[in-house]
């Protein structure tokens, strides 16, 4: 029986959560018919384009725009000074990020400090007319010392990109400013006990790579102000109510003044819970008083928007004959761009995260580099973190001669055990996974010549958020779910399902629209794996609660209390016999009624969701390296993750093979280049090789399901998760394959060469 | 007194404590104290950058929650995602 109050509790038995509909926006995103970023227009519309800086450091000495401010077609200009000075530290509204950081990366200030960084944009009648108006505009640089590297920008004499910036987490407070944001620990146990009780110790040096999300997507919005200073801003982005927010305070705007509507997206995974050009659109927009599209082209997003960190590593781990890891020590410095921010503590927290480990002593810094400002990515931090630990956690199960997956659950963690980074778990699913990737046939397939394979874990603890949904019926028995969670993953069907679930009423009854942030209360991004999970508990407390309203008309209509009413499977039912003797009303019943019984029925939930449950997986690939090229071909691949209750198990495989592909592809190909110019050398699909479906086998999953009990229906997020392992996995098949571990991502051609020749 | 454990990624800002004592029926309570006893931790706080794990349960931004005395509490910095 469901539940008969806005109590909501867990339920065991589905209907319809688990099964497998097709999803309600494919017809239209096969058909062309979905609107993008790009897609959006309006009645005279103007082509807004940024000037970029060609250098990776330089003093901005003078901006002079006046040729192009006369140029027949261009309708605005802007540069700093057409955004207000805000005070340096700032942090931004309800999060974390500097909003001032932010504010100078999408229009630089005194300094560019990377090369594509804004100075300057236009608003124009065409895109030719732009591109000249761009080359009007004249900027006086004083060109600075850059570095682009970690290590370097770490080092003594480096050029020191912010005079302000003093490292925090550090005593005594440093006196000089340097590139080191922050340094923060994790210290548990006597690590140097630890060692000494190790039977078998390796330390081993990692690099790897700064990747970009590469969503298939580019960049777009659409702004227009109007004369009142209200303004329309349409974009694609994971989070529009955080686009408001942050658009309103870089430009002095309240946020009832700003309306924000997202577009259908072509990918984020993390890189779309910033702004970039939005507010420059709107800022163009409002100088103009004509409405002011962005798209930047794939050179911009590459250049200018945000990829994730570079990592320099330390790692050094040491266990008993017996496989019981007795200490664990890592530094890990990353690189976040030109600003304060890089992942790195997330991703040394996620480090042994899952393993029982009584002696940890990890270290991160947090650097800046003239690089672009990183973006989230896919459990920020954890990939190049646990593809460390993981591969000397592998090296040492050879050293031992211990099957890899052994080793792993001599050591896992398990319901009660306390986390390395401090709190208690709850039921979690790690041993099953290893489990399940053990029994799986992939794991007994026999290996070929220069074939290897690889086992890595992976962690994420997950995250809930500010949530908010309507629920309105209609009188002919449908249902309107209003969300304010851009959908990129299929949340719309995840919420119709579990709308329907609750309701007790055919998915098909049940459709969802992503509102405008007028229309809704606020709605934290779709980011963190918590769509499913946050608005998934919202839609089924607005479910409830409309519930709660049908049980009261039905008490009504009977003339009993509400409380001798209850819901079941669709249905308004005497709670029992002494009630009285009704026929059970159905829900289509109720609602054809409603407007006469009381008024349209609706429910709401506005929560501030908590509970998210922590997700664990297990991946498994086989690799063939070819020793003449150095090519190495993905031959199978296994992802197994828990999931709690996997509400559309197409949508979470999806995530599964999704995240192995991005992992793959960061592992063995990926990377952003750059010359001694501090110049990306490789802004385009051509150049920066991300695997496509023709480079990749099947990925197989498995989801396991351990009830989250945080969520009603026992929901774990799922999306960060399954990118964590595959850099470590396919690291460790390489090094079986190849008889040499190599330490430094991607691991392309070239490097697998050099290894065979060592 | 709720007995709440810092994990060492905030004790260097609270000058080297672990584990800290404070009067608080909820997170809201609980993070007021912190900062009045550990004024070290109040930029922190108030950037919005701890979250508090309860008897395991992470909580992000959710200030009346309830705090148990005899609960295990860990102040431990925010972690969102992509």
């Amino acid at each position: 029986m469901a539940s008969i109050s806005s109590t909501i509790t867990e339920r065991k038995q589905f209907n319809q959560v688990g099964t497998r509909p097709v999803r309600p926006d494919g017809v239209d995103k096969v058909t062309g018919r979905a609107r993008f970023g790009a897609d959006v227009s309006a009645p005279g519309m103007m082509v807004g384009k940024v000037l970029r800086s060609p250098h990776a450091h330089a003093r901005v000495l003078s901006i002079d725009t006046s040729r192009a401010q006369a140029l027949a077609g261009v309708k605005s200009v802007v540069t700093r000074d057409d955004f207000p000075e805000l005070a340096e530290g700032t942090v931004e509204r309800l999060r974390e990020d500097s909003i001032y950081d932010i504010s100078c990366n999408v229009m630089a200030r005194e300094k560019v400090l990377y090369e594509g960084h804004a100075v300057a944009a236009v608003a124009t009648t065409s895109a030719s007319i732009a591109r000249k108006a761009l080359a009007l505009i004249e900027v006086e640089y004083e060109v600075l010392p850059h570095v682009t590297d970690v290590d370097a920008a770490m080092a003594p004499n480096a050029p020191v990109l912010h005079e302000t910036l003093f490292t925090r987490g550090v005593e005594p407070p440093p006196q000089a400013p340097s590139n080191i944001a922050e340094r923060t620990q994790i210290v548990v146990g006597d690590v140097a006990k630890g060692f000494t009780e190790a039977d078998v110790i390796v330390e081993r040096e990692f690099r790897t790579e700064a990747v970009h999300q590469g969503y298939i997507e580019p960049h777009a919005c659409l702004a227009s102000v109007s004369e009142d200073g209200t303004c329309d801003l349409w974009c694609t982005t994971q989070g529009h109510y955080a686009v408001r927010d942050t658009c309103a305070q870089i430009l002095g705007m309240e946020l009832s003044s700003l309306r924000v509507t997202a577009s259908e997206i072509g990918g984020g995974f993390g890189g779309k819970t910033t702004v970039f050009i939005e507010p420059v659109a709107v800022a163009l927009s409002r100088k103009a008083q004509r409405p002011v599209k962005i798209v930047m082209d794939r050179d911009e997003v590459f250049r200018a928007s945000g990829p994730t960190s570079s990592a320099s590593m330390t790692m050094k781990i040491g266990i008993t004959k017996e496989g019981r890891i007795t200490a664990g020590e890592g530094e890990f410095r990353m690189q976040g761009g030109a600003f304060p921010g890089s992942p790195v503590p997330y991703g040394a927290a996620c480090t042994f995260a899952p393993y029982d480990t009584k002696n940890v002593r990890l270290i991160s810094y947090d650097v800046v580099t003239n690089r672009p400002k990183q973006a989230a990515y896919r459990a920020p931090g954890a990939p190049m973190c646990v593809y460390a630990m993981e591969s000397v956690l592998d090296e040492l199960a050879e050293k031992i001669a211990m099957d890899p997956i052994e080793l792993r659950l001599i050591n896992a963690v398990k319901e009660g055990k306390k986390s390395a980074y401090g709190p208690t778990f709850g039921p979690i699913g790690l041993v099953e996974t290893l489990e399940e990737a053990r029994s799986h046939s992939n794991y007994d397939q026999p290996l070929g010549p220069n074939q290897g394979r690889g086992v890595a874990v992976g962690f994420w603890p997950n995250y809930g958020g500010a949530t908010s949904v309507s629920l309105t019926t209609n009188t002919d028995g449908t249902v309107l779910l209003s969300l304010g969670t851009p959908d990129i993953g299929g949340s719309r069907a995840s919420m119709c399902l579990m709308a329907a679930e609750e309701l007790g009423i055919p998915y098909e009854k049940v459709r969802a629209t992503i509102t405008d942030t007028n229309s809704l209360g606020y709605n934290d991004g779709t980011a963190g794996s918590r769509v499913t999970h946050s608005a998934g508990m919202a839609t089924i407390q607005a479910a409830c609660d409309a519930i709660d309203k049908m049980r009261d008309r039905a008490a009504k209509i009977w003339d009993i209390d509400v409380e001798a009413v209850v819901w079941d499977d669709g249905y308004a039912k005497p709670a029992s016999s002494n009630a009285g003797e009704f026929d059970p009303m159905s829900f289509a019943e109720i609602v054809a009624g409603s407007h006469s019984t009381g008024g349209p029925i609706a429910g709401h939930a506005e929560i501030n969701a908590e509970g998210a449950g922590n997700s664990f997986a297990t991946h498994v690939v086989d690799v063939e390296v070819d020793p003449d090229t150095g090519k190495v071909t993905v031959l199978r691949y296994l992802a197994v993750q828990d999931a709690g209750k996997a509400v559309h198990p197409s949508y979470v495989e999806g995530q599964y093979q999704g995240g192995a592909a991005q992992g793959i592809g960061w592992a063995l190909n990926e990377e952003y280049i750059y010359g001694d110019d501090g110049k990306l050398q490789n802004p385009g699909f051509l150049d920066y090789r991300m695997p496509v479906a023709s480079d990749l086998p099947m990925i197989d999953t498995i989801i396991v399901e351990i009830p989250n009990p945080g969520h009603p229906y026992g929901v774990r997020g799922v999306g960060e998760t399954p990118i964590v392992p595959p850099l470590a996995a396919v690291g460790n098949a390489v090094a079986r394959a190849i008889g040499r571990r190599l330490t430094e991502l991607p691991m392309s051609p070239p490097k697998i060469l050099s290894a065979l020749e060592r | 007194m709720v007995r709440v454990c810092l994990g060492s990624a905030l004790s260097t800002v609270a000058g080297g404590r672990t584990e800290l004592y404070v009067e608080a029926g909820n997170i809201m309570q609980l993070l007021k104290a912190l900062g009045r006893e550990y004024p070290g931790l109040t930029p922190l706080i108030e950037r919005g950058g701890v979250a508090v794990a309860i008897d395991g349960q992470i909580y992000n931004n959710a200030l009346l929650q309830t705090v148990p005395a005899d609960a295990e509490v860990y102040l431990m910095p925010k972690m969102a995602g992509g």
